[in-house]
């Protein structure tokens, strides 16, 4: 919008400015509220003598001698072990993520190099199997894993996961491998190369960008899953999904809630970093299939 | 790429989902036609001088040899399909004979888990679906109207709400609503009724659950459109304009069918994600009065008694309503595919 002939009128300024910042309101505020909240008692955060209470504090002030506390923190990392669950999900994520990249980057390579027929039904089996909610496979893991005794333990659930977030990354990958010219590998198969030399020597090298992108998504999945984790994890192996939704079976002792708020805003910060540092490539990442399919 | 070549490449993804996807799918359906065995009885006569009383107990013996021949139970075929928990057959006909009208046989219909649980499916991912999509359209049409500098940090909170864990979101939320929360404190000052409890209304519990769902999905829809907007061609909003088109002219005649193609990706893959809601009923605890399929699922299969049969048969259901909601993208796909060649 450069040209003077294209500016809206001042009404119509307002208004989208307007817009946009309800939108804004919308978006972040129930984020800033609940972080804030979560310095505070269950009666001041849960209010129903009077809402202010939530803003000032009095009964945290009361109770700990401080309008903030961290009380809530304190209980849920130290007296319910939620370090114990952030733990789990790094290393689920890590591997998963690790896993899953290796195996998807040299799937969608190759299926971005075949040119024969059957990588399309591939890709449209993917694209059904994408579909396809994990709780209904989940009801079908449960019976087989309990029979090898296999139920409950990590690698179980990082395999599982894996598994479930290929065909997004064969897609995604396919799509990023076909931007690549082919010329670059061919003319290494000219000069001697194997196709797997010619994949290691000439396209890794340049894959990064996409690789990045397509590993914060499976970095997500593997971070929000809940039916996966909460299914086939036992009680000592739980990641913070499960575990928050473990929190909440117990609410009803006080200072319960507090500590599900707190493991709450503990779970949301690491995405919070992730969106600051990633922003562009996670927005590319949204488009990429958009702007193609 | 020789065929050799692509099957090694291929080999470990194609073997992952293969294992972990196409395998518990032939599981589901293989678990949804077999119930587990009922405990073999029985009865054995005890006799003392003067009378003899029957018992009938457990023959645990008998029931582990049978449970061992056979671990996957008897044969039922698609009975489970059938009984009341899920299609409810006899149930249905019952209703249909003794309802007076249409209504009637409907609000009867949803006293049946598996109707109501389809309901509540159905309603959240058809008002959820077009809602965000006109909110995303809106949120795109105003952000492009900012100042550069003011759109990064535009995108930033709105990617929020789409990225945090979708459990997460929703209890940030619930925890709002909540009667003694700031919303649900608003709400009942709004309504000047002390008493209004989120958690205790159907109708309100519906309605939180689909704002959920519009505020969680909105930001996807938004980026999507916003990155269209880029690509918008400048000289047709420039003809538009020679043309005499008034700004709202604009919007609608050339910039919405210049995003039409991606309002359909966005709808295809809001609607296929939308009906698989599981969280926010999980996020909201509002299994008493919204269950969708998938949290019908979890629930068979978290109980104490986990009912694999039943979450199989609800779980193949599930899936072929997925498939149905997912042929228009695999004929477009095929079409594309076909231009192709």
């Amino acid at each position: 919008m450069a040209s003077k002939a294209m500016r809206a009128p001042v009404g119509l300024r307002l208004l989208t400015t307007g817009f946009v910042v309800f939108w804004l309101i919308i978006a972040a505020f129930p984020f800033l509220w609940t972080f804030w909240g979560s310095f505070k008692v269950e009666l001041d955060f849960f209010s129903i003598a009077d809402w202010t209470d939530a803003l000032t504090g009095t009964n945290t002030e009361r109770t700990h001698g401080a309008p903030f506390t961290g009380a809530g923190y304190h209980g849920a990392w130290v007296q319910e072990e939620f370090w114990r669950a952030s733990l789990n999900t790094a290393i689920v994520c890590l591997f998963v993520v690790c896993t899953s990249l290796t195996i998807g980057t040299l799937g969608g390579y190759a299926l971005s190099r075949s040119g024969f027929r059957y990588t399309f039904w591939l890709l449209i089996i993917a694209l059904i199997f994408r579909a396809i909610p994990p709780i209904t496979l989940v009801s079908g893991y449960l019976l087989p894993f309990f029979e090898w005794n296999v139920w409950g333990i990590l690698p179980t659930a990082i395999i599982v996961l894996v598994a479930i977030n290929q065909p997004f990354t064969l897609w995604m990958l396919h799509s990023f491998f076909q931007s690549i010219p082919k010329d670059l590998d061919e003319s290494a198969k000219v000069d001697g190369c194997t196709q797997f030399q010619a994949f290691r020597l000439v396209i890794v090298p340049v894959m990064w960008p996409g690789v990045i992108t397509t590993g914060l998504f499976s970095f997500l999945l593997a971070y929000n899953d809940f039916a996966v984790t909460t299914m086939l994890l036992s009680e000592s192996n739980r990641t913070m999904v499960p575990a928050i939704a473990a929190f909440l079976g117990t609410t009803q002792t006080e200072g319960n809630v507090m500590f599900a708020v707190a493991a709450v805003v503990s779970a949301t910060a690491p995405l919070f970093v992730l969106v600051l540092l990633f922003q562009r490539q996670i927005v590319s990442g949204l488009t990429a299939g958009a702007v193609k399919g | 790429m020789k065929h050799r070549t692509f099957f090694w490449f291929f080999l470990p993804t194609g073997l992952a989902m293969l294992l972990f996807i196409a395998a518990p799918l032939v599981s589901i359906v293989t678990q949804s036609v077999f119930a587990p065995h009922e405990p073999v009885l029985v009865t054995v006569e005890n006799c003392t001088p003067f009378s003899c009383t029957e018992e009938t107990t457990i023959d645990r013996a008998a029931t582990r040899v049978l449970r061992d021949e056979e671990p996957l139970g008897r044969f039922v075929g698609i009975d489970i399909y059938l009984d009341r928990n899920h299609l409810a057959v006899a149930e249905v006909a019952e209703v249909w004979r003794a309802a007076d009208s249409i209504g009637d046989f409907v609000s009867e219909l949803g006293d049946l888990p598996f109707y109501r649980a389809m309901a509540f499916t159905l309603t959240y991912t058809f008002t959820v679906t077009p809602l965000l999509i006109l909110l995303g359209l809106a949120i795109a049409l105003a952000v492009n109207a900012l100042a550069k500098w003011l759109k990064g940090l535009v995108i930033f909170f709105s990617l929020l709400p789409m990225i945090v864990t979708p459990l997460v979101g929703s209890l940030i939320l619930f925890w709002m609503v909540d009667n003694r929360g700031i919303l649900g404190n608003f709400l009942s000052w709004v309504l000047n009724d002390p008493d209004l409890s989120v958690k205790a209304s159907t109708p309100l519990m519906w309605i939180s659950l689909i704002v959920y769902g519009i505020w969680s999905s909105a930001p996807f829809a938004f980026v999507v459109f916003y990155a269209g907007l880029q690509t918008m061609p400048e000289d047709q909003i420039e003809a538009a304009k020679i043309d005499g088109a008034s700004r709202w002219q604009q919007v609608r005649y050339i910039v919405v069918p210049h995003l039409m193609p991606l309002v359909t990706f966005v709808a295809l893959i809001q609607l296929m994600d939308n009906f698989r809601v599981l969280e926010p009923i999980v996020g909201f605890q509002a299994q008493a009065h919204a269950q969708s399929l998938s949290y019908f699922i979890l629930s068979d299969l978290g109980g104490e008694t986990q009912q694999l049969s039943s979450a199989a048969a609800t779980s193949v259901m599930t899936v072929i309503c997925v498939a149905i909601l997912l042929s228009p993208v695999l004929v477009r796909t095929w079409r594309d595919f076909k231009g192709k060649i």
